[in-house]
């Protein structure tokens, strides 16, 4: 039987999906044993147990001075900051791109404009945000937004234009209007589509978000990254990165979740 | 009297000649069948009757009316696929046909309940009564077709235009797709116009077929000249050919390519 007509059963796919990760935990354990033998105050790969204390610790104790648990409120900063820049960032690529898709004028005016906005690399004008915007959660709430909403919005034009033509002239010749073509036939249509759209760019957001952050905060899982790097803290590092991490996979699952109950006519994707 | 006219039509894509000198009247209550080649302009030419394309010259009327500038209520049509909404359930996808011209699309709390009501007895009637709530997707291609025409029927288009409907059926549900639609006209005595690729469908369906071929034909360049109606048949009495040709200067040719 040929490789591609072989599938695993309901058992094996589990334990294929579990190998990666028991690799990865296995090569890095034994990566930390013997950095650990030669030096046993090497800080660069600490051990799982030190790993698991340093995460206990951090999730639970609160401040020495203020008594606030750290990690919990840098992940409430920095989610507030991504929530808002995802959400203005999908709004304006959703109307954006039904423009876009559906009327020829908005398409001659914006289109190219979008094509070259979408060219420029948003960091470099993380500088300028920050001269703008000042140091406060304007400038990275607006660096998400700048970073991911051209992208948005070609993706959003694109799957407007690409609703096939005959549901557009069957919708007209049962007297919609333009609003209601855009609000009951392409609005719907490209739901689906948007939430996929936004899941995809959480990556690029959680990039912008934590390089805007290791610049210029003062609370935020990039801010405590950046700021721990200097006493050489793997473990408080490595914890953040597991947490982020663990954050943006269940945001995911969520949304996926989501677009799964609220549009069950468009089948499953990714 | 003539209720659709057609009169010098001419279309051409970027001085490519696609009809030429289309010239038709179809009384009220017509069934007209089109066919022709791949490539002969049908297809273009029901565009043009859904005024969903503008011709390069001539016009189309509907009962005296000013040529249409973009696709209305007035004109009702089914495609081979994509006919219908895919977000919305088989019901609201007929509910659909009321609520659109609404300002919102979307009716009042008493009036969408009484369209729904409406809606339901048309599935009822189509046989699709215990899918109102299904998707679209979950239907079979027949039955998807059903709900196309039962919802460009709602609307209670002047003319209704049909683009090759049955194309993608089994031949088994075409056959029964032919009933449905033979009953269904019987009921509205509605003016339809449908392309078909299937000539005896045409004949049985039709009241009357019109053929699209090129009159003219240049072998070197074989885009040189449009396409029009060439044969225009009687199928009233089951399709015993009964022809009125309007062209005077038509010669009979096959344009098939001949070797030399």
């Amino acid at each position: 039987m040929r490789l591609i007509n072989r599938k695993p059963g309901r058992t094996l796919a589990v334990f294929l999906a579990l190998v990666p990760f028991v690799a990865l935990v296995v090569a890095y354990t034994v990566a930390s044993e013997m950095r650990l033998a030669a030096n046993p105050s090497d800080r660069l790969l600490p051990s799982l147990a030190t790993l698991g204390e340093t995460a206990a610790r951090l999730f639970t104790e609160g401040d020495r001075r203020t008594g606030e648990i750290l990690l919990w409120n840098d992940t409430w900063v920095s989610l507030a900051r991504l929530g808002a820049g995802v959400a203005i960032a999908a709004a304006t690529g959703l109307l954006a791109g039904l423009a876009v898709g559906l009327l020829p004028h908005a398409r001659a005016a914006l289109g190219t404009f979008v094509a070259v906005v979408s060219m420029i690399p948003p960091l470099a004008i993380l500088p300028i945000l920050f001269i703008v915007f000042g140091l406060g959660e304007t400038s990275k709430v607006a660096l998400i937004v700048l970073g991911i909403t051209p992208v948005l919005i070609r993706d959003m034009s694109q799957r407007v234009l690409d609703i096939p033509r005959e549901l557009v002239v069957k919708a007209e010749t049962l007297g919609a209007s333009s609003l209601v073509i855009a609000l009951r036939v392409a609005l719907p249509q490209v739901m689906p589509r948007l939430v996929q759209s936004v899941r995809l760019s959480l990556g690029p957001a959680w990039l912008f978000l934590i390089a805007a952050e290791a610049i210029a905060s003062e609370a935020g899982l990039g801010y405590r990254i950046f700021l721990v790097r200097r006493y050489l803290a793997m473990d408080v590092i490595l914890t953040y990165v597991a947490w982020i991490t663990l954050l943006a996979f269940l945001i995911d699952w969520a949304l996926r979740a989501l677009s799964r109950r609220l549009y069950p006519w468009a089948g499953g994707t990714l | 009297m003539s209720f659709v006219t057609v009169r010098d039509l001419f279309q051409s894509y970027g001085g490519r000649p696609i009809l030429e000198r289309v010239n038709l009247d179809v009384p009220e209550g017509e069934f007209v069948s089109i066919v022709g080649a791949s490539g002969c302009g049908k297809s273009t030419f029901l565009r043009l009757l859904l005024a969903e394309e503008r011709p390069s010259r001539g016009e189309i009327r509907i009962e005296a009316q000013p040529p249409a500038q973009e696709p209305g209520r007035e004109r009702g049509i089914v495609f081979q696929r994509y006919s219908v909404f895919p977000h919305m359930t088989v019901r609201d996808n007929v509910v659909a046909a009321e609520a659109f011209p609404a300002r919102w699309g979307r009716l009042g709390r008493a009036a969408a309940r009484a369209a729904r009501d409406r809606a339901q007895q048309t599935l009822e009637r189509i046989g699709l009564g215990h899918m109102g709530e299904a998707w679209p997707a979950q239907l079979s291609g027949g039955m998807q077709q059903r709900l196309a025409i039962a919802q460009a029927l709602t609307a209670r288009p002047r003319i209704l235009l049909l683009d090759e409907p049955f194309g993608a059926l089994d031949p088994g549900t075409r056959l029964a797709m032919h009933d449905f639609l033979a009953e269904l006209r019987a009921e509205t005595r509605m003016t339809v116009f449908m392309v078909s690729h299937d000539l005896e469908e045409a004949f049985k369906l039709g009241d009357r077929v019109i053929v699209f071929d090129k009159p003219r034909w240049d072998p070197t360049d074989p885009g040189a000249y449009g396409a029009t109606i060439t044969y225009d048949f009687d199928a009233r009495n089951g399709g015993i050919p009964f022809q009125t040709i309007p062209s005077t200067r038509l010669t009979e040719e096959t344009h098939v390519l001949q070797p030399a």
